[in-house]
């Protein structure tokens, strides 16, 4: 059983509400820290490693060093709750099941940061957790952790809930900026960053739910604690939404010391593969992320154990390896189209390029196009060249990185299941009806054993 | 600085992006969504360039030359094999779902995707997929909307809204699907549209009034002009085939209108193909009328003879011929053809300019403001593009606070629009009532123009007090003027902007005087005042009495034959005057381009050029004169120049006629003579004998076709060439390939360059001047000696009287103008001519919202207008639709009875 941080009262009866989250040990983090001075806070932070659980895992303390502070100007602090990749529901369950965990870390987060006003943006399809949160600050400002001159400290700060109307893009910062301003959600460029120049041209800083969160065991235990946990740079723990053919899909907090074998089979996470079926590729991190074929996901090119953390999920770069991401840890067993899977995400992405600059916005639309034909059958085989060509144009070339997650995901498809491509345009007939399978990429489980 | 492309060493301004550097340097890099005006977003990717670290980086790193500024040093490459896959990659890209339909699209020939497509040397593709198709939106008579070629470049919105201030033209959906348009059809509501056509690097938005007698570019015979539907006098470019005026282009002049125009300027030329043209010369006494120009000549030569003859000048005549009519009839009985209220504010507006005691500001300089006050002038509607530099002014100013603020150069369009946000540098418009520009201003006040005038004094006198002595402005009024004075204090280059239409002298005085007192010490302050018609500024200079002197003297002199030049009276002058004065001229001979109630008025009606057809110089407000060139041929038709009819009058009057061909350098000569005001006006252009090489600058570009069919059902050999003479300009296709001196460039085209962008190869550098400087020349010149001149004068405050309302004009952009409503598109979406009162007023009248009222003056009836409620219209004033027929020859300014 490993460290948790987050979900170890997620069971408690009633935790959503804040009398129990209150006796459970709950805003202990506030109270601790409207006694700190906000650097010593962010110091903290800093000191504990925590990396920003969005998707780039940049460290947090640092990007809250960055916030410009102009003499009267006010700042803000903006929670990222669009969580649109698909694959990734991790701080869905931190907001439904423990709102008030997300507020107190909020509170504390403001208070470091000096924002008198902070932001939930969330995403439009969740429709329902709004009011889960609303409760939650109303509770918690009845109880004096919001509103004016929070518990005596001086320090004023509310919390509003922003719902989105169901973009992905929303969930880029920039793009979430403009969303919350009122207008089109397209990302900007940069500079100016957020942190000079953000929402309504005031200092901003953009988290994750979860890293938010997370700021409470990091006050709570301490910065250099909470970085004792974990391996290397991958510090405390991190939440998964594992999903596909497993038999325990679901959220799971790890401390990033386990192994993606024992991830994916052990009973306490995701208890293997259901119908005795063999795997065949994971996603390890959301849908922009490189898939895996199995034989890489357990072994390193090196031959090393692949570890369920930020350093060891990208080891041997995208030629062999993956990211941590978003924590959306997908799993196809043999019976998956490896082709229809690409596809699927093409149009994902296709549709949510918000349409600002060429290369995503037509690339997504072309690859989409044809991975169509070539999973219909209707394929050539210079089409998987020029789905190369065309995801490799995309890459580093667009204004926000909604262009590389359009592009990681055809090139890793390529790259390792380039024979699932070419049968698919040599059996046109029987592609229809029957699956490439399994293949040579034999389940590394069975080569372990 | 220096920094290196593709391996050469070339020196470059500081602050500029690696595109601007790149183009100034007249290398060739394709691009989209950067626009010179609107700057850089980066959202094509089609600029991309590779940068190098250090002369040892051999790998390089792929960015968007419009995003990235120039280094001291920088390593640059366009030519790099990976930039040119990428950039060619992106036109495939764009290509996915544009239809290609070049042959029947009106963009073909003149289209910036064609020219960057071939740029980028894309020539296969490798797309085999159905395209994307959408339902195109009706916009009204003057853009067309074809949405299939859109390449999702956004210049159409941020023009539309961020550049020009509209609200009805958006980005909509997202993805693949991105969609361009209004929220449902319906007519487009700014009247800055018509740029969407020039902006638009592909078909999707295209004059509509040029669809009506499409012909491509390169079958265009161009010619440089000069717009004539207001004082501002935005530079254009006349397009004609078949003796038919075809379109109106913008003609980049820096320091007028840059890259636009307004809707009445871009699509008020169809006058000059109206049905209701005056093509034939025709003395009416006789039995036929249509005479020859032998005998009209000599028709009119008795009747000059005879007696007395009065010249009546015109505001919208150019200055050639208004001179040539004054040398005909002699000075003292030259007049200027308009109200002697009118004639004294503009006589008003020469002594301020040529006082030299403030700067007369072009729009360039407008647009660099850091403040600006507007008292008594609804610029939007008359003279829209001094509004859109206003706009400018406005909103870099706030721009460049910001870019400051945190070093983001200007042009990063992306960053500057985020910074600025809503802020908005500083704009006070003092108005009789509201105008859209309100929208942006930061102190919008509506009164009597007698009350703006006072807030005037005393802003002039809270800046230097002590130079206007008055005690009894109001508590409020003295505070309103604190704050506009002391934002205007703050600024470096303020610019104080008034006009005639309100026809109130204490209004443009005390502009003048809030100038005066703010132009001290570090702060350079410029002063502007809109005039009613596109020569109005010059036939001021001229000097001469106006229309009511004219009228006086015929009475009590009698027996007189008036000259009419280009002129309806009858929209100047109250129809009983107007009446008057030709019941008591003997004999009216009448030179106009239209029919109207004046020429209704001649015995003799010779038929007058308009722009389109003849050569001349106007005077725009500025004081700036500039030169407009013929661009349809004359082969047939008696239509000419109304100077050349003068001249040629003159010669037969003083049998000078020594067989010499008559130039406007000629008449200019003279003129600088006769009239030392005029001093320089013959270098406004090059001579009419000027070459390159010894060849003519063509008006038709190298690949017009069909010069030899297009008269073949008349004689198969083809004809000799319309020659003019009047101009550097020949009528043909051969001549001087290279740039031609700035003021007589007929059209923007290069090699590789066939749209309107081509204009980057014709300035100095982006957005700069003109090779060998802007066109125009300044008659005002800036005196270090200037002449003190403040008028401390002033009015009483506005008193509402119990039955006479102080009549005001009501300016609309696009229907007020009394050629350009010739336009069917225009006339259509001109106002019902309507009238705006308080409910105050409307109370006092006994009368309400929607009534029929009608205005009497002076014994006269005007038709009845109906009444609308205004809250902004001061009590005691009533606002009536100006410019339009219905309103002709109202007595502006003056205070009328209304009847129910
Ligand atoms: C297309 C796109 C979608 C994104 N969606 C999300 C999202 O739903 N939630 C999120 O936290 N970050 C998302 N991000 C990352 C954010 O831009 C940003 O990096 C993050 O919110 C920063 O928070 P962190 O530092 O706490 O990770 C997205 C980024 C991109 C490019
Ligand atoms: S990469 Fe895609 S989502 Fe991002 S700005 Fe460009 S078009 Fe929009
Ligand atoms: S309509 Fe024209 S200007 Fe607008 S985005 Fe499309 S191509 Fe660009
Ligand atoms: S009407 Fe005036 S503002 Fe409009 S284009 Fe003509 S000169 Fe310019
Ligand atoms: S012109 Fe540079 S990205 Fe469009």
């Amino acid at each position: 059983m490993g460290v948790k941080l987050l979900l170890d009262k997620a069971h408690v009866e009633g935790i959503r509400y804040y009398d129990v989250y209150r006796r459970e040990g709950g805003y202990r983090s506030v109270e601790k820290a409207l006694k700190m001075s906000p650097a010593d806070i962010v110091e903290e932070v800093k000191k504990s490693g925590l990396r920003g659980r969005g998707g780039a895992g940049f460290p947090a303390g640092m990007k809250w060093s960055f916030i410009a502070k102009p003499e009267g100007v006010p700042r803000h602090l903006v929670c990222n709750a669009d969580e649109s990749e698909p694959g990734t529901f991790k701080d869905r369950y931190l907001m439904e099941f423990l709102p008030h965990l997300l507020i107190e870390g909020l509170i504390v987060a403001s208070f470091a940061l000096g924002s008198n006003a902070t932001y939930i943006y969330i995403r439009g399809e969740y429709a329902w957790i709004p009011d889960i949160l609303e409760q939650a600050i109303n509770e918690a400002k009845a109880n004096g952790w919001l509103g004016k001159n929070i518990q005596g400290s001086g320090f004023d700060c509310e919390i509003y809930v922003q719902r989105g109307a169901g973009a992905y893009i929303c969930g880029e910062e920039t793009a979430l900026i403009e969303s919350l301003e009122g207008k089109r959600g397209n990302p900007r460029i940069k500079p100016p960053f957020p942190a000079v120049k953000g929402v309504w041209d005031r200092p901003t800083v953009v988290n994750n739910v979860e890293t938010l969160a997370a700021v409470v065991p990091v006050i709570n235990m301490g910065g250099e604690a909470y970085s004792k946990i974990g391996v290397g740079k991958s510090t405390g723990t991190k939440l998964i939404s594992a999903c596909g053919n497993i038999n325990k899909p679901g959220v799971y907090e790890i401390d990033m010391t386990i192994s993606v074998e024992e991830f994916v089979y052990s009973d306490e996470y995701c208890g293997g593969i259901p119908n005795g079926k063999r795997l065949k590729a994971c996603i390890p991190g959301g849908s922009s992320v490189p898939i895996l074929p199995a034989n890489l996901l357990f072994k390193t090119a090196k031959g090393e154990q692949r570890m369920m953390n930020y350093e060891s999920l990208s080891d041997g770069g995208f030629a062999t390896g993956s990211m941590m991401g978003s924590g959306g840890f997908i799993v196809l067993d043999e019976d998956q189209c490896v082709v229809k899977h690409t596809l699927t995400l093409a149009r994902f992405y296709r549709h949510e390029s918000c349409g600002q600059c060429s290369p995503c916005r037509e690339g997504t639309g072309w690859m989409e196009k044809i991975l169509k034909n070539i999973e219909t059958g209707k394929g050539k085989m210079t089409d998987i060249d020029l789905l190369w060509d065309i995801q490799r144009k995309i890459e580093g070339n667009t204004i926000c990185p909604l262009g590389d997650a359009a592009a990681w995901p055809v090139a890793a498809a390529i790259r390792h299941f380039r024979d699932e491509f070419e049968w698919h345009v040599n059996n046109p007939e029987l592609c229809l009806t029957q699956n490439f399978g399994l293949a040579h990429y034999a389940d590394a489980r069975e080569v372990v054993a | 600085m220096f920094i290196h492309i593709d391996n050469k060493t070339y020196t470059v301004k500081a602050g500029k992006n690696l595109l601007e550097a790149c183009l100034t340097l007249d290398l060739d890099l394709p691009y989209f969504c950067w626009h010179p005006a609107m700057g850089s977003v980066g959202a094509c990717r089609q600029c991309a360039v590779k940068v190098y670290k250090d002369e040892n980086d051999m790998k390089g790193r792929l960015v968007m030359s419009c995003m990235e500024t120039v280094t001291e040093g920088l390593r640059l490459s366009i030519e790099d094999k990976t930039a040119k896959a990428f950039r060619e990659q992106v036109i495939e890209w764009l290509m996915t779902n544009h239809p290609h339909d070049c042959p029947v699209c009106d963009e073909g020939g003149a289209c910036h995707l064609q020219d960057m497509t071939v740029m980028t040397g894309h020539d296969y593709r490798r797309y085999n997929y159905k395209k994307r198709t959408y339902t195109n939106q009706y916009l009204g008579p003057l853009i067309n909307h074809e949405m299939n070629r859109c390449i999702q470049c956004y210049r159409c919105v941020r023009y539309y809204r961020d550049y020009a201030g509209g609200d009805d033209l958006n980005v909509f959906a997202a993805h693949n699907h991105v969609y361009f348009g209004r929220e449902k059809d319906g007519v487009l509501q700014s009247p800055f549209s018509g740029n969407l056509s020039e902006v638009c690097p592909t078909g999707v938005f295209t004059d509509k009034t040029l669809k009506e007698h499409y012909t491509r570019k390169w079958d265009l015979t161009m010619a440089p002009s000069v717009c004539n539907h207001c004082s501002v006098g935005c530079n254009t470019i006349a397009a004609e085939r078949y003796g038919q005026l075809r379109c109106m282009l913008n003609r980049y002049n820096g320091d007028v209108n840059g890259y636009f125009l307004c809707d009445r300027g871009r699509f008020g030329y169809e006058f000059v193909n109206s049905e209701n043209r005056i093509k034939q010369a025709l003395i009416r006494s006789r039995t036929n009328e249509a005479a020859t120009e032998s005998e009209i000549m000599e028709h009119v030569q008795s009747l000059i003879s005879m007696s007395k003859v009065v010249g009546i000048g015109s505001p919208r005549a150019s200055l050639e011929s208004n001179f040539a009519l004054m040398q005909l009839v002699g000075k003292e009985n030259f007049y200027q053809g308009i109200s002697e209220d009118e004639a004294h504010l503009n006589r008003l507006v020469v002594e301020m300019l040529r006082s030299g005691c403030v700067h007369s500001v072009s729009l360039k300089e407008i647009e660099q403001a850091d403040a600006v006050l507007i008292i008594g002038e609804d610029i939007w509607n008359t003279a829209p593009m001094m509004a859109l530099a206003v706009r400018q002014a406005v909103v870099k100013t706030a721009a460049s606070q910001a870019s400051q603020e945190i070093k983001i150069p200007v042009w990063l369009d992306s960053a500057i629009k985020e910074l600025a946000q809503e802020e908005k540098g500083f704009l006070a418009t003092l108005t009789i009532a509201t105008s859209p520009i309100d929208d942006i201003a930061t102190h919008s006040w509506h009164a009597a123009p007698d009350d703006l005038a006072r807030l005037g004094f005393a802003i002039a006198s809270y800046l230097q007090p002590g130079k206007i002595v008055n005690t009894d402005f109001s508590e409020a009024l003295l505070d309103k003027a604190k704050k506009i004075g002391d934002a205007l204090k703050k600024a470096k280059n303020p610019v104080v902007i008034t006009g005639t239409s309100c026809y109130n002298d204490n209004v443009i005085k005390a502009a003048f005087d809030v100038a005066v007192a703010l132009n001290t010490g570090e702060r350079k302050t410029s002063f502007s005042c809109v005039m009613t018609e596109c020569n109005s500024m010059g036939l001021a200079m001229m000097g001469s009495p106006s229309f009511s002197v004219a009228n006086e003297n015929i009475k009590t002199n009698g027996h007189a034959t008036a000259v009419i030049l280009e002129n309806d009276v009858y929209k100047h002058i109250p129809s009983a005057n107007a009446d008057e004065f030709f019941n008591s001229c003997d004999h009216v001979i009448v030179l106009d381009a239209l029919h109207n109630a004046t020429t209704e008025k001649a015995q003799v009606l010779l038929p007058a050029a308009t722009f389109a057809d003849g050569d001349g110089t106007l005077v725009n407000n500025e004081g700036r004169a500039q030169r407009f060139f013929q661009v349809i041929p004359n082969t047939t038709s008696q239509v000419q120049e109304s100077w050349r009819w003068l001249k040629k009058l003159q010669t037969l009057k003083l049998h000078t006629l020594n067989g010499h061909a008559l130039h406007p350098d000629d008449l200019l000569r003279e003129m600088e003579t006769a009239l030392p005001q005029f001093e320089g006006i013959t270098n406004v252009s090059p001579k009419h004998d000027f070459t390159i090489h010894g060849e003519k600058i063509p008006r038709e570009p190298h690949r017009y076709s069909g010069r030899t069919a297009i008269l073949a059902n008349k004689n198969v050999s083809e004809p000799k060439p319309f020659n003019d003479g009047d101009s550097p300009l020949s009528f043909t296709m051969e001549g001087y390939k290279g740039t031609p001196p700035s003021g007589v460039v007929p059209f923007f085209w290069s090699p590789g360059w066939n749209s309107v962008q081509s204009v980057n190869k014709y300035q100095e550098e982006t957005n700069g001047a003109l090779r060998g400087g802007n066109p125009g020349l300044q008659l005002f010149k800036n005196k270090s000696d200037a002449r003190d001149l403040f008028f401390n004068d002033v009015p009483e405050s506005f008193v509402v009287a119990k039955d006479r309302w102080l009549l005001l004009p009501k300016y609309d952009a696009l229907g007020s103008g009394e050629l350009s409503s010739y336009t069917a598109a225009l006339k259509t979406l001109s106002p019902q001519p309507f009238a705006s009162m308080s409910t105050g007023s409307l109370q006092a009248l006994n009368a309400k919202d929607g009534d029929m009222l009608q205005i009497v003056d002076a014994g006269i009836m005007y038709g009845s207008l109906p009444v609308k409620a205004d809250e902004n219209v001061c009590d005691g004033v009533v606002l009536v639709t100006a410019g339009l027929r219905e309103s002709m020859g109202m007595s502006w300014g003056t205070r009328v009875q209304i009847k129910k």
